[in-house]
């Protein structure tokens, strides 16, 4: 290409076109940004595609760097997995939404649990009062996961549980009903969150302190290794940075910045990176700014397969994919004119699909007020069924490569994380960097930023600083059953009633014992589920040896 | 001795790990004069109330978003009154359905700030309900 020609001509348009029309009538704003706060030119052009070489930073779908998707035929071979995060109240409500999804054409499960759950309390703790079954479905024992799942054949589902202190736990009960229905766990297709270092940063529900819960980690990775080797032993958490109020940058570097300290924490400890790296899995949140997203999505693509194959020497292909998983972001829903969050949910999908999500969930529109209805579940799901059989996006793999802005953009986003990850690592790696706060200080600090552009107006939130209008207050929102609570604590006594005690107690010092010394404690977890241990009570074990993580914030 | 400055501790009761709102408030009223303790995550009531006593704070702002407000703001509520610490003004934020908020005020939260709310409205909310010199 004559960039000459094309420098020579843009002159010429500034002066004899542009600038005729900026004089008669100025731009709307002085600056214009991506929703990052990153700046937007007016206009993108083959100049700003100079330092980009097609075969080497693009290439083809299906092949190194992967920038244009994992797989060489994407949506044309199949869609991504529509996979709705639900659950909540107790397991018998949670299989029956299940079920219900099931029908009406997801074609994957996402679990999500109550926070007593998430953080290792049994539902008669005295931390769970006023928690148990609010934000999920409440788990104690193998019992309430045998109801969960009952009826549902888990050979042909994929399921994905949104866990990740008490992972081990929560992935052997699994095993547990699995074996139960007949089905070996190396049929087994899923994911576990498992991803402790988000929880840190972002999150929350942490147990254990950083060293011991690396090592759950890694003793995952290598039992699944063995013994489930389609299951994605961890999906390394971008969503809820970004939820914490990150910019796109910020969630792909700290991202990946985590997942290079899983990847070293594996390494360190002898696994080969080419068994474990093909079963990491990825996050990501859909946020407002589509273009920004969608570049997000393929320079995230590009860098993961850079890092592992320059860093950790990867040699299998599969070691070298991102694959992502995406959730349309929660953070931008408004309590206020609740219908308008379905188009938001709309566009951030688009970008998830735009950018070759391998999954997606759709948050329903009443999540600013409460845990979505049935009726606005069934809507996030049919936006996606509309966007994947009416728009036309699917009918090409990665339709918006080329676009000068969206090239452009890609490598920017790339380079800016590139600064990040090279910062961290002189910290000293990403569990340094949480513990010295960096991270946390990041996100607040563009979490406030942006609070400061939607207060000042910079930002436009339609209905909440601009167009608002009186409105009905929504009705029909969910509730929760608060019997739930009470109910759940009787089936755990009746749990505790009918199992053979002494065995209990034998398996759970036998797990103590096992987290005391340097064995792989999975095997361990599996035997005191299937005696029908509580989670509490494995948690507890694990607590005595390995201890709590007391959270230290700075404003 | 009479205080120049209004403290505020913003606390984070119950066990969601939502601390974004929490972080956002807690700036933006120290941005506006105030003394601001944050307590951090997961936070029994008994702890805030502990924390309230100690820093001899005049507002404490709950943040909540997992839906165990009309379980934990009651009981916050219940034992600033048995401690005679009800001259504490105690306002909260979240994932709070509209008939709860009904609920929750008539127990002596005075006010519940929803997600899009202005951090102006609560600085001057407060400002209004708490004279310093």
């Amino acid at each position: 290409m004559d960039y000459k020609e094309i420098e020579k001509a843009k002159k010429q348009w500034y002066d004899k076109t542009l600038s005729k029309v900026l004089d008669k009538f100025p731009e709307r704003k002085e600056r214009f940004v991506t929703g990052s706060n990153k700046d937007v030119k007016r206009l993108y052009d083959p100049l700003d595609l100079q330092n980009i070489n097609y075969l080497e930073d693009i290439g083809y779908p299906g092949d190194y760097p992967y920038t244009r998707g994992v797989q060489p035929t994407m949506y044309r071979g199949r869609l991504w997995t529509m996979r709705q995060y639900a659950g909540f109240g107790d397991a018998e409500e949670s299989n029956k939404r299940y079920k219900y999804l099931l029908k009406n054409g997801q074609t994957g499960l996402s679990i999500a649990f109550d926070l007593p759950t998430q953080i290792g309390y049994d539902s008669d703790h005295s931390m769970s009062h006023g928690e148990v079954g609010k934000v999920g479905v409440a788990i104690d024992s193998l019992k309430d996961m045998e109801i969960l799942f009952e009826g549902i054949p888990l050979e042909k589902v994929s399921t994905s549980m949104t866990i990740n202190a008490p992972a081990a736990v929560l992935l052997a009960m699994y095993i547990a009903v699995a074996e139960k229905q007949g089905v070996s766990a190396d049929k087994l297709n899923g994911t576990i969150q498992n991803d402790i270092l988000k929880e840190y940063i972002a999150r929350g529900t942490y147990i254990f302190p950083p060293l011991p819960s690396m090592r759950l980690i890694t003793d995952i990775f290598e039992y699944c290794s063995m013994n489930l080797p389609r299951w994605n032993t961890i999906s390394i958490s971008g969503y809820h940075i970004r939820e914490a109020g990150s910019t796109a940058i910020q969630e792909i570097a700290f991202t990946l910045a985590n997942g290079i300290a899983y990847v070293d924490a594996a390494v360190k400890k002898g696994l080969d990176v080419d068994k474990f790296a093909p079963r990491l899995s990825f996050f990501f949140n859909a946020h407002n700014d589509l273009f920004e997203e969608v570049a997000k999505f393929r320079a995230a693509r590009k860098l993961w397969a850079k890092i592992m194959k320059e860093r950790f020497g990867a040699k299998n292909p599969k070691s070298l994919m991102l694959r992502f998983h995406t959730q349309t972001a929660g953070c931008t829903l408004t309590a206020q004119q609740p219908d308008n969050n379905i188009i938001r949910v709309t566009l951030q999908a688009l970008s998830a699909v735009l950018g070759g999500t391998q999954s997606l969930h759709t948050n329903s529109r009443d999540e600013a007020l409460s845990l979505p209805s049935q009726k606005s579940v069934r809507i996030a799901l049919r936006t996606q069924q509309v966007i994947a059989h009416e728009s036309g996006v699917t009918e090409t793999v990665d339709p918006l490569a080329g676009s000068y802005y969206i090239e452009k953009m890609t490598r920017e986003i790339e380079d800016a994380v590139m600064d990040y990850i090279n910062q961290i690592d002189k910290l000293g790696g990403a569990p340094k960097a949480i513990e010295k706060g960096f991270i946390q200080k990041e996100i607040q600090n563009s979490a406030y930023d942006y609070q400061k552009d939607v207060e000042s107006k910079k930002r436009v939130v339609v209905g909440v600083n601009q167009y608002q209008s009186e409105e009905e207050t929504m009705k029909d929102l969910l509730k929760v059953n608060p019997e739930i609570e009470k109910q759940q604590i009787k089936k755990l006594e009746e749990v505790k009633n009918n199992r053979a005690e002494h065995d209990v107690k034998e398996k759970l010092n036998k797990l103590k014992e096992a987290a005391n010394s340097d064995k792989n404690v999975m095997p361990f977890i599996l035997d005191c589920v299937k005696s029908y241990a509580t989670l509490g009570e494995i948690c507890d074990q694990l607590r005595d040896i390995f201890g709590e993580y007391k959270d230290s914030i700075k404003i | 001795m009479k205080k120049t400055k209004i403290r505020v501790l913003v606390a984070k009761p119950g066990l969601d790990g939502h601390d974004r709102g929490a972080k956002v408030i807690a700036r933006a009223l120290r941005d506006a004069g105030m003394e601001v303790i944050y307590t951090g995550l997961r936070q029994t009531p008994e702890q805030i109330i502990e924390t309230a006593i100690q820093e001899d704070v005049d507002v404490i702002g709950l943040s909540i978003l997992s839906g165990a407000h009309m379980y934990i703001f009651p009981k916050i509520i219940q034992m600033l009154e048995e401690k005679d610490m009800s001259d504490i003004l105690v306002i909260a934020g979240g994932i709070i359905p509209n008939e709860d908020i009904s609920e929750l005020k008539k127990i002596g939260i005075r006010e519940i700030f929803t997600p899009g709310t202005d951090t102006k409205r609560i600085v001057e909310f407060i400002k209004s309900h708490i004279a310093v010199a």
